[in-house]
């Protein structure tokens, strides 16, 4: 009897379940079918999937008309550069926390202190400001300007206990994007409009606008909480005895970290990687912002649709799939281990 | 325990990461707060020098100030209670035992593998358009001769809709990983008691889920208060802009920095009170 309605009740949940899962996937799945229609077929409702004649040529006529090459080598650039420039830099940084956590802050001073220290560092730079009639006069005077505010706040941030630290590091991510748009915008801008004063070197000559010089670090800063965060995770689970017994063999830092610490946590780099991958790979909001030409990636490519010409919803549909196919295969890999980096750690 | 020596050596490991952080937190907003204060058009560049407030009294002056804060707070707030009463429900049902789970879940997940500007124009135009789209489509089906044009007369219902549909993934994703987490012993001894379903729900699942649903309604505020690509791309900015819709804007089509900064920095209170309930609720869990 029990058995019997265990039945039913199964049929009815497959059966509600599969719907509502096929109701969620469905706008992917009628992208993917339009993208092998002919484009006056993919107006057509309701749709005759019996006699519509299946093709291909829209994804040659993608590639044609908008490089979708170009597009796709430069999400691969930004995204493979700034994933292996966050290892680099993240490796380091969750093996200290991990292994040498620091129970109490270095520094001897109080959060109000600091607080102090750091709001009269800006107010000096602000001064600083008005004597040189709101421009710094030249590149040293602006350099000088930057370091009087930059060091107290890393040297804050620095000598947090590890908790804390780790808390900090993870806040920057949750700073909005339109807060830093302006400045960076104007750093990264052609015309180097925030810096074009400066003397004896134009730095307007070297701007970053639209290059990957400036998406691969922007997007490895964007990133490197959360890569932070999750190797950090994943260190945590690795017994600190066996680093210690390489310390013990004389291993250098170096080996340390690259022969012992590196192989053995492969997995959890693994599936950072792939969420950083992830994520890097759909952001758009600086890449709309930042890029047009030669360093835009996937995201921009397919914003460029936005303004049709004539009848292009198959185009769109080939362009769309070309743009998130592979990804969607990595997510659907690699959904397990996300949950993970997704909260931060605050769902277990 | 870890000598003072690798003390030492993890303090320096953890320097450049602090430094890069650091600079990439600290300055763009030193300068944010710098251009807020300052007259810097660049349309206008002789027009320099100290503004007091007044980039702020012009910002929040601006009809498009009120119009597009309410507009974020409806988004946020709009996506936020669809995403978790829906990802509750999706989460409780993918925890049941049925054919094909492990497929039913990777169909469910894909739509937050979709980057921004995808889903947005396949919305706009596959879905919603109002001649040649399936909704359409349906509507006349049920014999409708005007099919409701989705994004001129409801664009941020339209938006809405979009973004929902790309986080409900992430919500009942989270859920349900932490719904397998609950104790199976309580699960028996509920069952055990016999239980109705409900009252099963209220009292044992629910109060187990709100940590977690709080998480969710943190964090999804915090990137939900930035949504851009979507109202960029569907070009609804005018009608259903939000305020990093505003202070895009700002800088691009009105080139005033000054203001833009200003808004930039409403942006920063705004999420900040967020991110400070979430960095507590974070720590409280952070064993380090």
């Amino acid at each position: 009897m029990a058995r019997k309605q265990s039945t039913r009740r199964t049929i009815v949940l497959t059966a509600v379940a599969w719907t509502i899962g096929i109701l969620l996937f469905f706008p992917i799945f009628w992208t993917a079918v339009a993208a092998f229609k002919t484009e006056s077929d993919a107006y057509t409702l309701p749709q005759n999937f019996l006699t519509t004649p299946w093709t291909l040529e829209n994804f040659g006529i993608v590639q044609e008309r908008s490089d979708y090459l170009r597009y796709i080598f430069n999400t691969s650039v930004i995204v493979i550069l700034s994933t292996l420039l966050g290892l680099l830099l993240a490796i380091p940084a969750a093996w200290s926390m991990a292994f040498a956590p620091q129970a109490e802050a270095t520094s001897k001073l109080s959060g109000w202190t600091w607080l102090a220290i750091i709001l009269a560092s800006l107010v000096i730079c602000f001064l600083g400001l008005y004597f040189t009639d709101w421009k710094p006069a030249n590149a040293f005077v602006g350099i000088v300007l930057l370091l009087i505010f930059v060091v107290p706040a890393s040297l804050w941030a620095w000598t947090r206990r590890t908790h804390d630290g780790l808390l900090w590091m993870l806040s920057t991510k949750m700073m909005p994007p339109a807060g830093a748009l302006i400045p960076i915008y104007l750093i990264f801008n052609r015309n180097g409009l925030v810096f074009k004063d400066w003397g004896w070197i134009n730095l307007s000559d070297y701007n970053i606008m639209d290059s990957f010089w400036g998406m691969v670090p922007l997007m490895t800063l964007l990133n490197l909480p959360i890569i932070i965060w999750m190797l950090f995770t994943y260190f945590k689970e690795i017994p600190v005895g066996i680093l210690e017994a390489a310390r013990m063999d004389g291993a250098s830092l170096w080996n340390e970290l690259a022969r012992v610490l590196t192989p053995m946590a492969l997995p959890g780099i693994a599936s950072t990687c792939l969420l950083n991958l992830i994520l890097s790979w759909n952001e758009a909001f600086w890449s709309l912002n930042l890029t047009n030409k030669y360093a835009a990636p996937l995201s921009f490519f397919i914003s460029e649709y936005s303004s049709p010409e004539g009848q292009f919803w198959a185009k769109l549909s080939a362009a769309s799939i070309m743009a998130i196919a592979p990804i969607l295969v990595i997510g659907w890999f690699s959904q397990k281990q996300l949950v993970r980096g997704l909260t931060f750690g605050a769902v277990k | 325990m870890a000598t003072r020596q690798a003390q030492a050596l993890g303090r320096l490991a953890l320097a450049p990461s602090v430094i890069a952080l650091a600079a990439w937190s600290f300055v763009p907003l030193a300068l944010t707060i710098y251009f807020a204060f300052l007259r810097y058009n660049l349309q206008d560049p002789d027009n320099t020098g100290w503004a007091g407030f007044s980039n702020f009294y012009y910002f929040f002056k601006d009809p498009y100030f009120l119009k597009d804060l309410i507009n974020t707070l409806l988004l946020v707030g709009s996506v936020i209670v669809t995403t978790v009463v829906g990802g509750v429900l999706l989460a409780l049902l993918l925890d049941q035992p049925f054919w094909g789970r492990g497929i039913v879940r990777l169909l469910m997940i894909s739509p937050f593998f979709i980057m921004p500007t995808v889903s947005s124009l396949v919305w706009k135009n596959l879905i919603m358009h109002p001649v040649f789209g399936l909704l359409a489509g349906i509507q006349r089906l049920f014999g409708a001769h005007q099919p409701i044009d989705w994004f001129g007369t409801y664009p941020r219902f339209s938006v809405a809709l979009i973004v929902s549909w790309q986080w409900l993934p992430y919500a009942a994703l989270i859920l349900l990983t932490a719904l397998q987490s609950l104790d199976e012993e309580q699960k028996d001894a509920a069952a055990m008691d016999g239980a109705p379903p409900l009252s099963y729900f209220y009292h044992i699942v629910l109060p187990h889920l709100a940590r977690p649903i709080t998480v969710v309604i943190l964090i999804e505020t915090i990137f939900l208060l930035n949504i851009f690509a979507e109202i960029k791309v569907t070009s609804v900015g005018g009608f259903a802009g939000n305020l990093t819709y505003l202070v895009f804007s700002q800088l691009n089509d009105a080139t005033d920095v000054g203001m833009a900064a200003a808004g930039g920095l409403v942006a920063v209170v705004l999420a900040n009170i967020v991110s400070a309930f979430l960095v507590r609720m974070v720590g409280k869990n952070l064993e380090a």
